[in-house]
């Protein structure tokens, strides 16, 4: 099996440069995920964007300047140029009329071009070190060395320190920038922290999956993570796991695959789990809604054929035939006998040869939904200018809908009434 | 004058070029409920901004218990305009009145019990107590105003500034927030509240402000709420106040400076 040849040739320690690699992909993308995830909740993923396409210029130029090819110096390039970026952005969004988009996009635009430009000529020049600079533009996760480990795992090891050293002032500005301010903390300081360790870390990024892939590394982990909880210290915990297994993965399948470059896989594979957590997430997710919609279908149907049996029943005995109920309501045979399995199995009825009898669970359960459904008529009839034959309609839909507590307020509002506007009685 | 909470001094906004406010003066007196009206635009959110230092005055400044704002800030609640806020923000009932407890206890100190005890009797007098473990995003509009105050409450200052508690919310919830914050005037503190509604605002404010960019009239409720006041602030002059910023703004003509 060639995929399990595969991972155990990944998974072992003969494989140095495979470990170094997919242990530093990791480790940088769940960097990204959790300095990230205040990039997402202060809704400026695009500056993001702009960040990592404004270090391009700050390389070259460091180049320019040293001549040689110094990871410690093109940092420094990289971060002044970024956190010039930023500020630009800031200034010229407090100064001018300009919309933050069109702001954002001019900005990076021209740090970019500038870059690109720069870039080019340090390649006409002929310097023969310049082969390499390229990898800034998409990234060469495969040359990652031991020395770029140790450097992911600072900017990670710093970003958890400042993060929860800092989570109530970064959530305090994310979420209320004025109020923070109105309660005399300095939000400046605050902000500008937050925007050195983000640019920090698009810095560090850049080199290993380039400057058009560093955005999704920051925004796409708290992006899903914020489907699945809705506490700030879970969906940064959810961002960096997302993070470091999607760096794995990634490189696990660049890997093994020929010439596959890893960046991009490893973009992928964060986006399959922002999908998978958009579609499963417990609250929010899009299966969780499906799954509620449902539920409440079965409701429905069990309470209204449960009604329809007390009501038939209610005439003579407990006992109804199934046939007695089909002609009732115009229920789908099949559609029927499912629901009545189920009120069987959850004891409100009980199934003898085609017969239906109405336990005294049910017989409660059933009273309560016509009683919800009168009470809700009454207060229609009460409160709204209706037409009587329109109250049914809407009652049957609301009868599913109305919870113990509402009831109780219905009662008390309607001063318990004896009968329903068409002198049904109401069952207590 | 000792009965003086807020005093504005020749206060001036300008945003990038355009007048905000234009040379507001005023003062207004303690344990009063207190209402700015005007229409909209007419810099009624900038006024409590930059009484709270969250915009900083073009010139001019303002002064709160005759003093700088920082060395009172513990006595002032802000509550902000509810639609300049994302509700979708992961965050619960209970999350957002504990940053009433921030200021007291800083960035990095813990909330102790006595912080939740106070937490939990500010949601008590907003009704909100059941809805504490609740996503803000799942709220009504006046259930958000209703945790908004419980946060200025959490506060416990005594100076509360409040941009349109009342908007957005219903009769019911509405009484219930001009009851209590009428406790809180008996109880010696002073409400400052932006508000809309022209046909309530005799009944709520002892003490009326009215602005459109400019002052309009500063004073009690019966001597300021008349019909040429009124019409003064909302009617024909808007249009040429308005007309004036935009000279102001794209002519370049030149502007005060500090
Ligand atoms: N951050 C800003 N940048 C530029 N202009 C602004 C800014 N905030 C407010 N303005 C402008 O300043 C003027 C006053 O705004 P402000 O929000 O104070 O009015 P308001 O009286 O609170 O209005 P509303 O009743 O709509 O809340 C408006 O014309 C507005 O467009
Ligand atoms: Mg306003």
């Amino acid at each position: 099996m060639q995929f399990w040849e595969n991972i155990t040739t990944f998974f072992s320690a003969e494989n140095y440069t495979l470990f170094v690699v997919s242990l530093g992909s990791g480790i940088l993308c769940f960097a990204a995920g959790v300095v990230g995830t205040f990039t997402y909740l202060r809704k400026r993923a695009l500056i993001g964007d702009v960040i990592s396409h404004s270090v391009l210029p700050g390389v070259a130029i460091a180049f320019m300047l040293t001549g040689v090819k110094n990871p410690i110096y093109f940092l420094t390039g990289a971060i002044i140029s970024g956190l010039l970026s930023i500020w630009i952005v800031d200034f010229v969004q407090a100064k001018s009329k300009l919309k933050p988009d069109t702001i954002l996009a001019l900005t990076l635009s021209v740090f970019f071009g500038v870059g690109i430009v720069l870039l080019t000529r340090i390649q006409h020049s002929g310097v023969a070190a310049q082969s390499g600079l390229d990898s800034f533009l998409f990234g060469q996760a495969a040359s990652m060395g031991i020395f770029d480990v140790k450097l992911f795992s600072a900017i990670a090891v710093i970003n958890i320190i400042c993060i929860t050293v800092f989570l109530r002032g970064f959530s305090l500005v994310s979420f209320d920038e004025h109020y923070a301010k109105g309660l005399g903390f300095n939000i400046s300081i605050l902000k500008s922290f937050l925007a050195l360790i983000t640019v920090i870390t698009v810095a560090i990024g850049v080199q290993a999956v380039g400057v058009v892939l560093m955005a999704a590394l920051l925004i796409t982990p708290a992006a899903g993570a914020r489907f699945l909880t809705n506490s700030i210290p879970k969906m940064l915990a959810f961002a960096g796991l997302f993070g470091f297994l999607s760096g794995l993965i990634g490189v696990f399948i660049s890997y093994s695959g020929t010439g596959m470059p890893t960046g991009p896989w490893i973009v992928v594979v964060l986006s399959i789990f922002a999908l998978i957590a958009i579609l499963f997430g417990k609250k929010k997710g899009v299966f969780a809604r499906m799954r509620l919609r449902k539920s409440n279908n079965v409701k429905i149907n069990n309470e209204n054929v449960l009604k329809d049996i007390y009501k038939l029943a209610d005439k003579g005995n407990n006992t109804i035939s199934v046939q007695d109920l089909i002609e009732k309501e115009k229920h789908s045979l099949s559609k029927l006998k499912s629901t009545l399995n189920r009120l069987e199995a959850t004891d409100y009825i009980d199934q003898v040869r085609g017969l239906v009898i109405l336990s005294d669970k049910g017989r409660i359960a059933a009273r309560e939904v016509i009683r919800k459904h009168r009470l809700w008529e009454i207060y229609l009839s009460k409160y709204f200018q209706l037409d009587e034959d329109h109250l049914h309609d809407d009652a049957e839909g609301i009868e599913h809908v109305i919870t113990p507590e509402i009831e109780k307020e219905l009662i008390k509002l309607l001063d318990r009434p004896k009968t329903d506007p068409h002198q049904s009685e109401i069952p207590y | 004058m000792s009965d003086t909470i807020i005093e504005a001094h020749n206060l001036t906004v300008l945003y990038g070029r355009k007048p905000a406010l234009w040379n507001v003066d005023f003062e207004l007196p303690k344990k009063k409920v207190i209402g700015i009206m005007g229409p909209n635009g007419s810099g009624k959110s900038t006024l409590l901004k930059s009484i709270m230092g969250v915009v900083e005055p073009t010139s001019g400044f303002t002064k709160i218990y005759n003093q700088e704002l920082d060395q009172v800030r513990d006595r002032v609640s802000y509550v902000p305009q509810r639609q300049e806020i994302d509700w979708d923000f992961p965050a619960s009932v209970w999350d957002i009145v504990s940053m009433g407890r921030f200021q007291k206890r800083g960035l990095f100190k813990k909330l102790t019990g006595e912080d939740k005890d106070i937490i939990t009797d500010s949601l008590q007098k907003v009704n909100m107590l059941g809805y504490a473990k609740r996503q803000i995003s799942q709220l009504s509009g006046g259930q958000q105003q209703r945790v908004f105050l419980a946060r200025a409450i959490a506060q416990q200052g005594d100076l509360f500034l409040m941009d349109e508690p009342f908007a957005g919310v219903d009769i019911a919830t509405e009484e219930m927030i001009i009851s209590l914050l009428k406790d809180m005037k008996d109880a010696g503190k002073t409400l400052v509240i932006v508000h809309h509604d022209l046909h309530t605002a005799q009944s709520y404010f002892d003490h009326l402000v009215l602005l459109n960019t400019r002052l309009i009239a500063c004073g009690p409720t019966n001597e300021v709420f008349t019909d040429q006041i009124l019409t003064d602030t909302y009617g024909g002059r808007l249009t040429t106040i308005s007309k004036i910023s935009q000279e102001l703004e794209n002519k370049e003509f030149p502007i005060r400076h500090k």
